[in-house]
C-alpha cells in the first residue's frame, strides 16, 4: 500500500527541480546589473513614498476566518460522501443536523453584511 | 516561422536570457522561494491523474485529496511573491487574489463533495470508472449539471483566469502580486498559470465527462480497423482535457472583466448556496435509494 507513494514523492521532487533548475538558470544566465532605479519599487514612476507594507482592509481578515470554517466542514463531508451508501440515514440525518447548523452561521454571516464589498 | 508557432518557445529562450531584477527593499529569499512554490505543486499533482485505464503513476486512494490539498499550496506562491516585492501594487494585487483564490476554493470542494457522493471513491480511476454508461448517460455531468457549472467557474477563478483576473488588472494595478518580477523568475509564474489551467481541464474531463470513457458504446469497439479509435482510451481523455484548455482561452476572448465586489459576490452569494442545495438534494435522493439514476 506504502509503495504506492513512492512515485509521488519523485513526482514532488521532480516538480520541485524543474522549478528550481528554471530559476537557477535564469538567475546564472541572465545579466546582473543592478542601479538604483531599477531596484526602487514600481510605483507609476515617483519614488516611493513610504513602506509599502501598510495596514490593509480587515475584511481580508474576515474572508480568511470564513475560509477556516468553510474549509474546515469540506474536511468533514469528504469522508462522509465516500461512504455514504453505507451508514445510511442515520448518516445522513447527522450531516443535515451538522450542515443546518453551519448554514444558520452563514445566513448570519450574510445579514450582518460580512459579505459585503462595497 | 510559418504561422508563428515556435513563438512560445522563442519567448521562453528570451526570458531566460533577461535579468531577473530584485527590489532593493524585498526578501530576497522570499522573493526567490515564491515562484517555485507556485509551480513545484502543479507539476507534482500529476502524478494521481489517471490517462487511461491503469495509465496512471501512484494509484493512491486518497488521490482527489492529494490533488485538493496540492491545488491549495497554490495561495501561498501568491501572498509569498506579494509580500516579498515590498511594493503597494504587488501587496494590493496579493491581497486581493488570496481572497479571491479562498472564496472558490470553498465552491470548489462542496462540487468536489457532490461528485465523491456520487462515486464513492477518492481515488480517480474509480470516479472514472463509475461513469461508464450507454453513451454518455453515466457521465457525472448529467445529474450533476450544476455542481459542473460551479466547478468550471470555480475553475477558471481559482487560476486567475479572465474574467476574473482582478489579480492581474493590467489597466488598475499593473500587473498584480509579480509586478516586480522580470525574466525567467516571471516567466516561471506564467508557466505555473498554465500548468494549473491544465490541471484543471484535466480534472474536469475526468470528474464530470468520464475521462478516458468513449462517447459510444462499448460493443462499437470490435469494428475493425478503427475500433481503437472509437473504444475507450487516452485520446478520448485528451479530446475533453483540450476541450476545456480552448474554453479557458475562448472566455478569455469574449467575456470583460468583472469588478471585484461582484467576484465576491458570486463566490460567496451563488454559488456556495447553490452547491449548497444540490448537495443537499443528491443527499436526498440517495437515501430515497435513487443511486442508480446516478451511475
Amino acid at each position: 500500500m506504502l509503495e504506492q507513494y513512492l512515485p509521488i514523492l519523485i513526482f514532488m521532487a521532480i516538480g520541485l527541480t524543474i522549478a528550481v533548475v528554471a530559476m537557477a538558470m535564469g538567475a546564472m544566465i541572465g545579466p546582473h546589473r543592478p542601479d538604483k532605479a531599477k531596484g526602487a519599487p514600481y510605483e507609476c514612476g515617483f519614488e516611493a513614498f513610504e513602506d509599502a507594507r501598510m495596514k490593509f482592509d480587515v475584511r481580508y481578515y474576515l474572508v480568511a476566518i470564513l475560509f477556516i470554517i468553510f474549509d474546515l466542514e469540506i474536511a468533514f463531508l469528504f469522508p462522509w460522501a465516500i461512504v455514504l451508501d453505507k451508514i445510511g440515514l442515520f448518516g445522513i440525518t447527522a450531516m443535515v443536523i451538522f450542515l443546518g447548523i453551519l448554514i444558520v452561521g452563514f445566513i448570519y454571516e450574510w445579514k450582518k453584511g460580512a459579505l459585503e464589498w462595497e | 516561422m510559418r504561422n508563428g508557432w515556435l513563438q512560445p518557445i522563442a519567448d521562453a529562450v528570451k526570458l531566460l536570457f533577461k535579468e531577473i531584477i530584485v527590489p532593493t527593499n524585498a526578501s530576497r529569499t522570499l522573493f526567490f522561494i515564491a515562484p517555485m512554490l507556485s509551480l513545484a505543486p502543479a507539476l507534482a499533482a500529476w502524478a494521481v491523474m489517471p490517462f487511461a485505464d491503469g495509465m496512471v503513476l501512484a494509484d493512491i486512494n486518497a488521490g482527489l485529496l492529494y490533488i485538493l490539498a496540492l491545488t491549495s499550496m497554490g495561495v501561498y506562491g501568491v501572498i509569498i511573491a506579494g509580500w516579498a516585492s515590498n511594493s503597494k501594487y504587488a501587496l494590493l494585487g496579493a491581497m486581493r487574489s488570496a481572497a479571491q483564490i479562498v472564496a472558490y476554493e470553498i465552491a470548489m470542494g462542496f462540487a468536489l463533495v457532490g461528485v465523491l457522493m456520487a462515486a464513492g471513491s477518492l481515488n480517480l480511476g474509480d470516479i472514472v470508472r463509475a461513469q461508464q454508461g450507454a453513451w454518455t448517460t453515466g457521465w457525472f455531468v448529467w445529474p450533476l449539471i450544476g455542481l459542473f457549472l460551479v466547478y468550471i467557474i470555480s475553475g477558471v477563478a481559482e487560476t486567475n483566469r479572465s474574467p476574473f483576473d482582478v489579480a492581474e488588472g493590467e489597466s488598475e494595478i499593473v500587473a498584480g502580486f509579480h509586478v516586480e518580477y522580470s525574466g525567467m523568475a516571471f516567466a516561471v509564474f506564467f508557466l505555473a498559470e498554465y500548468a494549473n489551467m491544465i490541471l484543471i481541464s484535466a480534472l474536469t474531463a475526468l470528474l464530470f465527462m468520464g475521462g478516458w470513457l468513449s462517447i459510444f458504446p462499448q460493443s462499437w469497439a470490435q469494428t475493425p480497423y478503427i475500433g481503437w479509435l472509437i473504444g475507450d482510451g487516452i485520446h478520448w481523455f485528451l479530446l475533453k482535457t483540450t476541450f476545456f484548455m480552448f474554453n479557458f482561452l475562448w472566455f478569455r476572448a469574449t467575456f470583460p472583466r468583472y469588478r471585484y465586489d461582484q467576484i465576491m459576490r458570486l463566490g460567496w452569494k451563488v454559488l456556495i448556496p447553490v452547491t449548497l442545495v444540490w448537495i443537499f438534494a443528491e443527499a436526498a435522493a440517495i437515501a430515497l435509494g435513487w443511486k442508480p439514476w446516478l451511475s
